[in-house]
């Protein structure tokens, strides 16, 4: 079996008496989708953070191409390939589409510091961003300011922002929250494509996206992973279907 | 043509009109008040760097504008009383030359803003502020408590420092050195703000997070940026110290960080020509009402409640609307 991309061993973290992360073990394999679901405030957004460097763990570690990251914080993570995408879109709004991009291809390239010339006449960061614009869908909207995007195209440009980064894996939380359903099925062709990218941590409450993209599904309940698996055993395990899918079993 | 861009027409026009018309009637108070305001603009253009491009509002910039002035006073001090700043490793004379004054006033106000900005950068919001107006109060005392410099009572410089080929004891050849800084300055904001640090600082300010996680370190733009402002202003202070031809600790005071402030906030936050809108019309207010009450500023505080609550973009925002995207 190949190494995988991306390990989180045992990691832990409370927040006063609150167990948030209780000795979460997962790991993210080349080329497949691995989808964590769970119900809300089961910890998701937490473990991701840790996985990026926002949170550092109490304990556990996390490995990232076969190196101990536990405590890298999060540019040197996003330098070595980890693209995250948020929960709540984090972007400069008063900037142009094109801007946001060109951020992520000029952190890509680690050169913010010119100090003269003109940002966008830099062909070679310009490319990469226009390139990840078009595979989202925003070509059109590039000279738009992205306060005036609609939510889903913010969405998207989460995940342009994310591209440009030429990324080793994807760390998505919840990119399809808010979304409209047509907007979400765009999004879900978008993510099957990513995958042939790099491999994709995906948190998700959408679960028609989640049991159409995911190779592995992890359920995480009360910080504690309860089960991971393909779609066909986390859809059959009793205690996902009362706990979270809500079905009567 | 947009508006913004007629309107930064017309102020440049204004700028050059004015004394030109000042000189050739003869009105010479009224090239001083121009230099005063051309200086203001510096000062504060210096300021929109760290707070419009970056988001850092500074309630300390007048330590750079201080430093500045104090590195005219002491190597013109030393020069008028023919003794060396150190003899020690190597003798160090004083100078009369704004060239060599200008070079020490950035490199000074940048060392300390590079020192101020190590410091208060651990901390956003209200603690950054409070941080930097505790520098400037530092500052400002200390200035008070050297002796060797004049003190409380600062120091007077007995002639106007040089500039070679010019003869800058004639108001309209030092307005004219002032105006070409500001406008060499203002031609580098405009390039720096489009520019890629330009567009990494602006994401800084809206968007710490997503900053980081593109792999940028958003504290160290803002250190750059706070470093390229506090040179700004220091260059200022040094042209402000040689306008009056004396400095004193008020160039340290907080009540000139404020006024700093006031001059970026009345012109536009962030707009290329909002400081020099700023300090044109504070400058002007201060001349007209300051003759007919003394109570002033009362009325420039209604004006700054009038812009802040009714005209977010100051009056680059009133004249012209909101700001462009940058293309
Ligand atoms: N900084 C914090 N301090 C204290 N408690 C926190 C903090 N961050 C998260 N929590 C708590 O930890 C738990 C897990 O939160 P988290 O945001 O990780 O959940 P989630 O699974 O992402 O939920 P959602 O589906 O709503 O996004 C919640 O009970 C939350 O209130
Ligand atoms: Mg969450």
């Amino acid at each position: 079996m190949t190494d995988p991309v991306l390990s989180v061993e045992g990691l832990c973290k409370s927040f006063g008496a609150l167990r948030a992360t209780d000795g979460v073990t997962l790991d993210l394999r080349p080329g497949e989708i691995h989808a964590i679901i769970g119900p809300n405030g089961a910890g998701k957004s937490t473990l991701i953070q840790q996985i990026c460097g926002g949170l550092s763990p109490d304990a556990g570690r996390i490995r990232f191409l076969g190196a101990d990251v536990t405590a890298l914080p999060v540019r040197a993570r996003a330098r070595m390939g980890l693209a995250r995408t948020f929960q709540i879109s984090s972007l400069a709004m008063e900037d142009t589409v094109l801007q946001n991009a060109l951020l992520g291809a000029l952190g890509a390239a680690g050169r913010p510091w010119g100090f003269l010339r003109p940002a966008l006449r830099d062909a070679g960061p310009r490319t990469l961003a226009e390139q990840a614009l078009e595979r989202v869908g925003l070509g059109d909207v590039a000279a738009v300011r992205t306060a005036e995007l609609s939510h889903g195209q913010r969405r998207q440009l989460e995940v342009a922002v994310a591209l440009t980064l030429s990324p080793r894996a994807f760390v998505m939380d919840e990119p399809m929250a808010g979304l409209g359903s047509a907007g979400s099925q765009q999004l879900t062709a978008l993510l099957a494509e990513l995958k042939a990218d790099a491999p994709v941590l995906l948190v998700e409450h959408d679960m028609d996206a989640v049991f159409a993209l995911a190779d592995r599904i992890s359920v995480l309940v009360y910080g504690q992973v309860v089960m991971t698996g393909t779609v066909e055993e986390v859809r059959a395990d009793p205690r996902v279907r009362e706990a979270y899918l809500g079905d009567a079993p | 043509m947009s508006r913004e861009r007629a309107f930064n027409l017309a102020a440049l026009a204004l700028l050059v009109a004015v004394p030109a018309w000042a000189q050739l009637t003869g009105e010479t108070f009224t090239i001083t008040l121009a230099t005063r305001a051309v200086i203001f603009a510096l000062a504060a253009t210096g300021l929109n760097i760290a707070l419009g491009l970056g988001g850092l509002v500074s309630l300390g910039h007048a330590v750079f504008f201080g430093i500045g002035g104090y590195a005219m006073g002491i190597l013109a001090f030393h020069a008028q009383s023919y003794t060396p700043l150190t003899d020690w490793p190597v003798t160090i004379p004083g100078t009369k030359l704004m060239p060599v004054i200008w070079l020490v006033a950035i490199l000074v106000s940048a060392l300390a803003a590079l020192l101020i900005g190590l410091l208060a950068l651990r901390t956003t919001g209200v603690y950054f502020i409070m941080i930097t107006l505790a520098f400037g109060q530092m500052f400002y005392y200390f200035a008070i408590s050297w002796p060797a410099y004049g003190g409380e009572d600062g120091m007077a410089i007995y002639v106007r420092n040089g500039f070679p080929g010019l003869n800058t004891l004639i108001p309209i050849q030092f307005y004219g050195l002032c105006l070409a800084w500001l406008l060499v300055v203002l031609w580098f904001n405009a390039r720096l703000a489009r520019s890629r640090f330009g567009l990494a600082l602006n994401a800084a300010r809206q968007a710490p997070q997503r900053v980081e996680t593109v792999g940028l370190d958003p504290v160290r733009l803002k250190l750059v940026a706070l470093v390229i402002s506090g040179a700004v202003t220091g260059l200022a202070g040094a042209l402000f110290a040689d306008l009056n031809r004396f400095v004193s600790p008020t160039m340290f005071s907080w009540q000139l960080s404020g006024e700093i402030m006031v001059f970026v906030i009345i012109g536009g936050v962030g707009r290329l020509f909002g400081p020099v809108a700023g300090a044109c019309l504070f400058v002007a207010l201060e001349h007209l009402l300051g003759g007919i009450t003394a109570y002033w500023h009362v009325w420039l505080g209604v004006l700054l409640l009038f812009i802040v609550l009714f005209g977010r973009g100051g009056l680059v925002g009133i004249f012209a609307g909101r700001g462009a995207v940058h293309d």
